[in-house]
Order: structure tokens, then C-alpha cells, then sequence
């Protein structure tokens, strides 16, 4: 089968490999029809996610024809049209037993900081992803879904990842009707999380961004207020100055590690991989956010150690909520609010790649080219 | 203001954010949330086993010593292998997710990986093209000036040659030095 690979840092291609087997009687082997790339993916394709191996096909985000399944499978059959949320996990362990499935400890041997996803390197339990034709899927009957007959591919592959965690991260923020909620970042994560504040009954969401074509699409998009922190000396104080310094009842952080608003975290984070990412926007939160405030952390992280300005966090009595969604517990709820009309995944679909262009693909999502918001890519079709 | 106790009045009301934005409010009930409360054990998840089957272990597969056993299923992607494969299993016997020193071994076998891939690569009638693997060649169809105006990382990215070569250079320097220090001796 046709795959991506991991050639080492910002190298990638396509290649031939051994189409995936049942490794186990709960596996799946799913055809894959949409995939995208997730701005977290660029934490693997900058080589700051350690044990991203050589030859690691990456892709937690896509949704497929069921091609094959193991024995002990009862919930699919070959030729179901499903989605698979991001999350590898077995359903039953202590965490799972209590709705926590993305952080499965029965999938994992690699790490117990952190559960297993699909295409995100050995970390995470050493899975590969389904930017290729074919995907393992484990848990096959804990994991995926039927995708309803109603909803289109393009609109399912965004409910894998992006949109169950921009969700998730209203959610986790808990905002409460009337609350002023700052989003940092505009990519699809910060456009579903600011759209999603205004379902739990925002009174104001205010985006920052320093893409101009990001910040229009979360007004025509998100509803939102918009701020580009570039044009601000000081951004932490013109959101202050916007909340009648009081600050943000909430704030989600929905950047992470590619952070890039200052020249040490830029080198020792980015370039010499010596912090768990560039906390910048995470520290931004810390600040904007009111006192009693909520922060809210949907950003990737690495493992490793951040500058993180904890001492404002505790000194102004914060809740920090964090976590990597459990895409498929959002599910349901999501899926009554798309069929409502509150919302069309696809809308924030900009760029749609062939597998074969998918060295492509990664320049221009990781350079933030020709208004990138959102690639798809297409390794087969229905 | 925050010197008096009363919130500042929102720009707008329930009534005109509800007729201005689709869906606002259906999830104000915290109840209606999905993540509410945030640890059930009333969930349906579709597994039927306890304890699952346990996937067959068909290589030394390397673990977190913070795993009292290797979990019942895992991936098979790329097995370890070589000296990068060598320094994993060493970081992943000697060091626990807790040290600095685990997740900066694996990162040093990453580069050691990529290091020898690239030249295994280049006996092959495949090797690795910088040009066609980093999707470099899309630049001009993509507006690349117009996407870069005005941006923060386009002004770090000047540096970026400076502190990917700057470490290279200077332990080159360094390595010459102690060569010819060395042959002094000698």
C-alpha cells in the first residue's frame, strides 16, 4: 500500500508498505478514505516529539471503509463506513472504566504520562496513522463509530479530532452563560473551541491569532471578536484593557508547543528541543485570564519540562483544565448539533492533497501558506 | 472596572447573541455536556472483556519501567533497531518517564535515526531528495511572500540557519581543537 513516512525532521514521503494485519482478534484493518493533517502533527515533522522513528506513517484524524476484521470483532463488519476518533483505547482499564479514554493504560507500553494515539510516534504507543491506504485500528469495537448515512466524509474526518477537542475545550473551561472567553489561536481547534463557547452561552469570544486570514475566518466562522496580537505591543494588556482589566473569565489555550511569539522560547523550545514546546501562549493564558478564572489547555505538549509561569497560575487562584479529548465521548451531542445546523465541520476545509502530495501538504500546513486553515488528504475514494 | 464588585454589562444580550448565532445557549445546562461530570462509569464503550486478549509479543518490545507488564495491546510500527534502536532500549530500561535524561536519550536516538536512514538511503535507488521531501518545490504556487508578510516566526526564521548550524560549527571548532591538542601531546 502507499503510505506517508517520516524521513526526519520537515522530510517526508510517500512509500510503499506492507498493507496492516490483525495483530490482535479486537483489530480492524480500515481502507482509509479522508485523512488530515492536525496542527499537532507538525510537533512530529519539526522532530520535537521524541521516539518519532524513521518510517513512522503519522495521521491520527481519518475515517474509512472497514476492510478486514479480527475474531473477537461483534460491533463492525467489512464494508462499514466509519470514524475513528484519534484516541487508541481498550474501553475497560481503570481510566476508560471512568469515560478518561484518552488516557488508556492498556494501550501504551511506551509511556504511562500519556495513552495511545494513532501516528504520533512510539510515545504514544507506536501505532501507525492513517495519512496511507490502509490503517490498523485496535479496539474495533471499543473505538470507531457508523458514520450516519447524513453526514458527508469530509464533515465525519473533523469529528475524529479537531472538533470533538475545540469542543471538549469549551467544555473544560466551563464557561457559564454570560462569560467573556478568550481563545488563543485560530486554527480549527481554536475555531470549533470559540464556536463552541458560544453553544454553552458565551456573552463574548474573543480570538487572537497573528494570521489575518485566520482571524477572518473565526469572525465569519466563530462569531468571534478578533485581536492580532502583532499589531499590540503587549497583547496580555490590550485583552486586559478589552475585559475592563479584569481579565478573561476563561481562556483556552489552543496553540501548544509551536508557539512562536519569543526569541528564547523560539530557540530553546523550537530549535534546540530542550523544552516540552514554546509555552508562550500557555503563559499568555496564565496572564489574560481574570483571577478565579478558568484556563483551559488544549495545545500539544511534549514530554518534556516548560517555562511555565506557575507562580501567576497559583497566585491568582486558577483552574487549570487540561487534557487530549476523548474525541467519542463528544460524539453524540456533536452529531445532534450538526444535524440542528449549529454547525458545519467542513467549513473550515481549506486545502484538499492527494496522498501522493503529501511532502506538499506538510509545507504548506507547517509554513502556513496560501491561507492554509484546515488539508485533507485523499488516499482513496469511496 | 475591577475596583467595584459589579461585572461590566456584556455588549450584548442572550436574546441578540441567540438570534445571531446558531445554536446559542444549547448547551448551557452543564448537564447537556458530554464531559459533565468528567469521570463516568455509566458510559456503553462496546468492549466485552475484562482484562483484553493479549496481542503476541513478537520482538523484545520495548516498555516504560513505569509499566508493571507490557499492556495487552501496542503498536508494531517500526521495531527498534541499529545504535538509535540501541540508545531507546537503553532509555527505556535505564530512566523513567520522570527524568529529563529518558525523553532527551530518545530524542538524541531520533536524530541518530534520520542520521543513519539518510545514509543508508543513499545505497539505494531511492535515497532521500531534500528537495521533493520537504514539499519545498510547492513554494511559488503557494504565495509564499504574501503568506510570510507581517508574521512573528518569518522574523525568527531569519535566525534559524544561524542556531541549527551555530551548534554544528562550534562543536566542529571544538572537536579540531582538541585534535590538535592532542597531537601536541603526542
Amino acid at each position: 500500500m502507499r503510505a506517508m513516512t517520516y524521513r526526519g525532521p520537515y522530510k517526508v514521503r510517500v512509500e510503499e508498505k506492507d498493507v496492516p494485519t490483525i495483530e490482535h482478534p479486537n483489530d480492524a484493518v480500515v481502507r482509509v478514505v479522508r485523512a488530515a493533517i492536525c496542527g499537532s502533527d507538525l510537533h512530529l515533522y519539526h522532530g520535537m516529539m521524541p521516539d518519532t522513528r524513521i518510517g513512522h506513517t503519522f495521521g491520527h484524524e481519518f475515517v474509512g471503509v472497514v476492510e478486514k476484521v479480527g475474531s473477537s470483532v461483534r460491533n463492525l463488519q467489512v464494508g462499514d463506513r466509519v470514524m475513528v476518533p484519534f484516541n487508541v483505547y481498550c474501553g475497560t482499564c481503570f481510566f476508560c472504566a471512568r469515560g478518561l479514554y484518552s488516557n488508556c493504560h492498556n494501550v501504551n507500553p511506551n509511556a504511562t504520562a500519556i495513552g495511545g494515539m494513532y501516528g504520533y510516534s512510539h510515545s504514544t504507543g507506536g501505532y501507525d496513522g492513517g495519512q496511507a491506504e490502509y490503517v490498523r485500528v485496535p479496539f474495533a469495537d471499543v473505538g470507531p463509530s457508523k458514520i450516519p448515512a447524513w453526514l458527508d466524509d469530509d464533515d465525519a474526518v473533523l469529528m475524529t479530532d479537531a472538533l470533538a477537542t475545540g469542543y471538549f475545550g469549551a467544555q473544560i473551561a466551563d464557561v457559564v452563560e454570560g462569560d467573556t472567553v478568550v481563545v488563543l489561536g485560530a486554527g480549527p481547534v481554536g475555531l470549533f473551541a470559540a464556536r463552541s463557547a458560544w453553544l454553552m452561552g458565551a456573552g463574548r469570544v474573543i480570538v487572537v491569532d497573528q494570521l489575518e486570514y485566520r482571524l477572518a475566518k473565526a469572525r465569519e466562522f466563530a462569531y468571534a471578536e478578533t485581536r492580532n496580537y502583532n499589531e499590540h505591543d503587549d497583547i496580555v494588556v490590550e485583552l486586559k484593557k478589552a475585559t475592563d482589566g479584569l481579565g478573561a473569565d476563561r481562556v483556552i489555550e489552543a496553540v501548544g508547543a509551536e508557539a512562536d511569539g519569543n526569541l528564547t522560547q523560539h530557540i530553546t523550545a523550537a530549535k534546540l528541543k530542550l523544552q516540552g514546546g514554546s509555552p508562550v501562549a500557555l503563559n499568555w493564558a496564565i496572564d489574560a485570564v481574570r483571577k478565579g478564572g478558568t484556563v483551559s489547555v488544549l495545545g500539544a505538549y511534549g514530554p518534556l519540562f516548560s517555562a511555565v509561569k506557575f507562580g501567576d497560575a497559583m497566585n491568582k487562584g486558577l483552574t487549570l483544565n487540561m487534557n487530549q479529548a476523548p474525541a467519542k465521548r463528544q460524539w453524540p451531542r456533536l452529531l445532534e448539533h450538526i444535524q440542528a445546523g449549529y454547525l458545519r465541520p467542513s467549513d473550515v476545509v481549506t486545502h484538499r492533497f492527494p496522498l501522493e502530495h503529501i511532502a506538499e501538504a506538510y509545507h504548506v500546513m507547517s509554513s502556513k501558506l496560501d491561507g492554509c486553515i484546515k488539508p485533507l488528504i485523499i488516499p482513496s475514494e469511496d | 472596572m475591577p475596583y467595584t464588585a459589579a461585572k461590566p454589562p456584556l455588549p450584548e444580550t442572550p436574546d441578540e447573541l441567540r438570534a445571531r448565532i446558531p445554536g446559542w445557549g444549547a448547551d448551557l445546562d452543564t448537564a447537556n455536556r458530554p464531559q459533565v461530570p468528567r469521570e463516568r462509569s455509566d458510559l456503553p464503550n462496546g468492549a466485552h472483556w475484562e482484562l483484553p486478549e493479549r496481542q503476541p509479543e513478537t520482538y523484545p518490545r520495548e516498555r516504560s519501567i513505569e509499566h508493571e507488564m507490557l499492556t495487552p495491546v501496542f503498536g508494531t510500527a517500526q521495531p527498534p533497531h541499529g545504535l538509535s534502536g540501541a540508545i531507546r532500549r537503553y532509555s527505556y530500561e535505564r530512566f523513567s518517564e520522570a527524568r529529563a535524561a529518558h525523553w532527551l536519550l530518545l530524542i538524541a536516538a531520533d536524530r541518530v535515526d534520520a542520521a543513519g536512514a539518510h545514509l543508508r538511503s543513499l545505497a539505494t535507488l531511492r535515497p532521500d531528495n531534500p528537495i521533493t521531501e520537504t514539499g519545498v518545490l510547492s513554494e511559488l504556487r503557494r504565495h509564499p511572500v504574501a503568506s510570510r508578510r507581517g508574521r512573528t516566526d518569518v522574523r525568527h526564521q531569519l535566525l534559524d540557519p544561524l542556531i541549527v548550524a551555530g551548534p554544528w560549527i562550534v562543536g566542529g571548532v571544538a572537536v579540531l581543537a582538541a585534535v590538535r591538542a592532542l597531537r601536541r601531546r603526542v
